[in-house]
């Protein structure tokens, strides 16, 4: 070989153009902070802490609706909001679960539905007791998020497509066991007053607050614990970053897919129960648009469509920027038509801030 | 000595078909305590296919693996890592998202004694700390100053400076590396080089694939040589010339008959 006719032996010693290598630069590379204008500073720490944009954005739109709407800091007012944050926010922690996996679930409204359908039809019109009823309920939403998982792990579909597809078809179900019929406040009431329960107001310092809506926070705390402080936690974030290195890393990859689902779907269902109380009633046709605001809430809250960042306390937020903004609107006498508009602003804006965040070069 | 050095892997004869297309042809292979083997080969010569067989990615058709002298039957690659052989893949396996913690203890994560670990499942994120802290000063990998930095922010060396660390951080038969100096520059590779160096002084065996000579050259003790679907040589790295080694590798010189074999060798 011809590079050996040099001095020494050329192996275990590093290459001819490696020996400069000892006078080059030492620092592994440097991190100096070159753009000190606001806006780089603004960028670099809402880079580092991510949560915080949802956080301000809350705290902006509080003062402004506080400010232009005169009645916006009345107790009933703040009751009302989280009120109607309660069911959205808890099909978002589902809708968290999932969309950090990568994947996101159409069907989470729908399954809500049936599930509140299957409860209310069992304990009301066919006289089961009611807690077996729920019990019932809890099932089909577990299933119905099985349903899911399995299709997402076993054909590698899309989770867009699948849940596109089951939103459909549990309507569907929805509409053939509840025979269109809604049933009524004053036959629950009758029958089984326990399908109510969350709906139980509770009044703390002048708010009227629902028992449905502290169940919301425990599940945000949950979860939240469980995302944060457990090896299933770490391992939802991992696979939905990225699922290859994640499987390699000796995580079951579709087992942690199958549970987020089957969690999910069980989530729904608790929010079935908890959307009787908050209703009342029964109808097979409520919540339509419960779908498509659980991803809203989420959005907003800052989770990345793309899986694995994100926080569940953002969704939160999210949802709470969604109240806000409905009952500040609502309450300037902003039209329903014009309160979709800003939301779709909204969700458009927070994508934008989002990509602007992840830019690593911050 | 009084004991002969015996392999801390032996295979035999392994086998593995696709369809018909043989990909191992009966390659045998060992590696003994405390070596850097290198394993080089043609595109296609059939080496990730025996590498993986020997971590569990895949399962060979015919064939045993011994580990310690003890047959095992790997058919994941967790089920190789349970027994003590820790891969750094090419792509790294890691989660960009997560800190250099998260990522150490990645499917293997400590739980907190006493009931909040048992009925919560609760990590215990301070002795994880700890430990991925000191096993980074081990290597002299702390210029990465927070452990609960993502490992996003990291540069390539300093990512593979992790998945090292976390190999050989929990490995206790050997470790594999795939391609560990494929994706870097010098400098970092020259970082990547001195590690693997770091991590065989102290006493973890390694198995390098790499195509770099330079960098096969420089680290192993000795290089195996698969063509073909098997072994067709072994030889120790201070007894060949790279273009030798090529040559062999290519089929353009016949192989030496003997399998180069550390002083006082023996099979099992």
């Amino acid at each position: 070989m011809t590079d050996q006719s040099g001095t020494g032996d050329p192996k275990r010693e590093m290459q001819d153009f490696e020996k400069v290598l000892d006078q080059s630069a030492t620092e592994v590379a440097s991190f100096d902070d070159h753009d000190t204008s606001l806006v780089g500073r603004i960028h670099h720490i809402l880079h580092a802490n991510p949560t915080w944009v949802p956080v301000i954005v809350l705290l902006i739109s509080i003062a402004v609706f506080g400010t232009i709407a005169n009645n916006f800091f009345t107790p009933f007012n703040i009751s009302l909001i989280i009120q109607q944050v309660t069911i959205i926010g808890i099909l978002g922690v589902a809708q968290t679960l999932i969309i950090l996996t990568a994947g996101i679930d159409l069907s989470v409204a729908a399954i809500m539905v049936f599930c509140s359908v299957i409860m209310g039809k069992l304990a009301v019109n066919f006289g089961v007791p009611t807690p077996v009823a729920i019990m019932a309920g809890f099932a089909v939403g577990a299933i119905c998020g099985a349903i899911n998982g399995f299709l997402v792990t076993r054909f590698r579909l899309p989770p867009f497509i699948v849940t596109l597809g089951t939103w459909s078809i549990f309507f569907a179900l929805n509409l053939w066991y509840s025979e269109s019929q809604s049933i009524r406040s004053q036959d629950i009431d009758a029958a089984a007053p326990m399908l109510k329960w969350f709906g139980e107001r509770v009044d703390l310092f002048g708010f009227i607050f629902t028992t449905g809506s502290f169940l919301m926070l425990f599940l945000f705390a949950l979860f939240w614990y469980l995302l944060n402080w457990t090896p299933w936690g770490r391992h939802v974030y991992a696979v939905g970053d990225d699922a290859e290195a994640a499987g390699l890393s000796g995580i079951r990859v579709n087992r942690v897919l199958a549970s987020v689902y089957v969690v999910g779907g069980f989530l729904c269902a608790l929010g079935a129960w908890v959307a009787i109380g908050r209703v009342g009633s029964v109808s097979p046709q409520s919540f339509q648009e419960g779908n498509l605001d659980s991803i809203t809430a989420v959005v907003i809250g800052g989770c990345s469509l793309f899986g694995g960042r994100g926080s569940i306390i953002g969704t939160l937020i999210g949802a709470l920027i969604v109240g806000v903004f409905r009952s500040g609107l609502n309450l300037t006498g902003v039209e329903v038509l014009w309160q979709e508009f800003a939301v779709g602003l909204l969700i458009i804006i927070a994508v934008a801030i989002d990509q602007w965040l992840r830019k690593v070069s911050a | 000595m009084t004991e002969a050095i015996k392999p801390v892997l032996q295979a035999n004869r392994l086998v593995k078909r696709y369809g018909r297309v043989t990909a191992m042809d009966h390659a045998d292979f060992e590696l003994y305590p405390g070596e850097i083997l290198a394993v080089i080969g043609d595109n296609g010569a059939g080496k990730s296919t025996m590498v993986k067989s020997l971590c569990g990615a895949v399962v060979p058709d015919e064939g045993e693996i011994l580990l310690d002298g003890q047959p095992v039957h790997f058919t994941t690659p967790i089920d190789a890592r349970d027994k003590g052989i820790e891969i750094v893949y090419q792509n790294l396996a890691l989660s960009p998202a997560l800190s250099i913690a998260d990522n150490l203890f990645l499917g293997r994560e400590l739980y907190r004694g006493g009931v909040l670990g048992k009925a919560f499942n609760m990590l215990d994120k301070r002795r994880m700390k700890a430990f991925a802290r000191e096993k980074l000063t081990e290597l002299g990998l702390l210029t990465i100053q927070n452990i609960d930095q993502l490992v996003e922010t990291l540069s390539g060396g300093q990512r593979q400076g992790v998945a090292v660390a976390r190999a050989a951080a929990f490995a206790t038969k050997f470790v594999i590396m795939d391609e560990p100096t494929a994706a870097l520059g010098v400098k970092e590779s020259r970082r990547v080089l001195e590690l693997i160096k770091d991590v065989q002084a102290r006493g973890m065996p390694i198995v390098l694939i790499s195509h770099n000579m330079p960098h096969v050259f420089e680290v192993a003790d000795r290089i195996h040589i698969h063509r073909l679907g098997r072994r067709h040589a072994v030889v120790r790295s201070d007894d060949i010339s790279m273009s030798d080694a090529v040559a062999i590798m290519t089929g353009a010189l016949e192989p030496p008959e003997e399998v180069a074999r550390p002083a006082g060798a023996t099979l099992h």
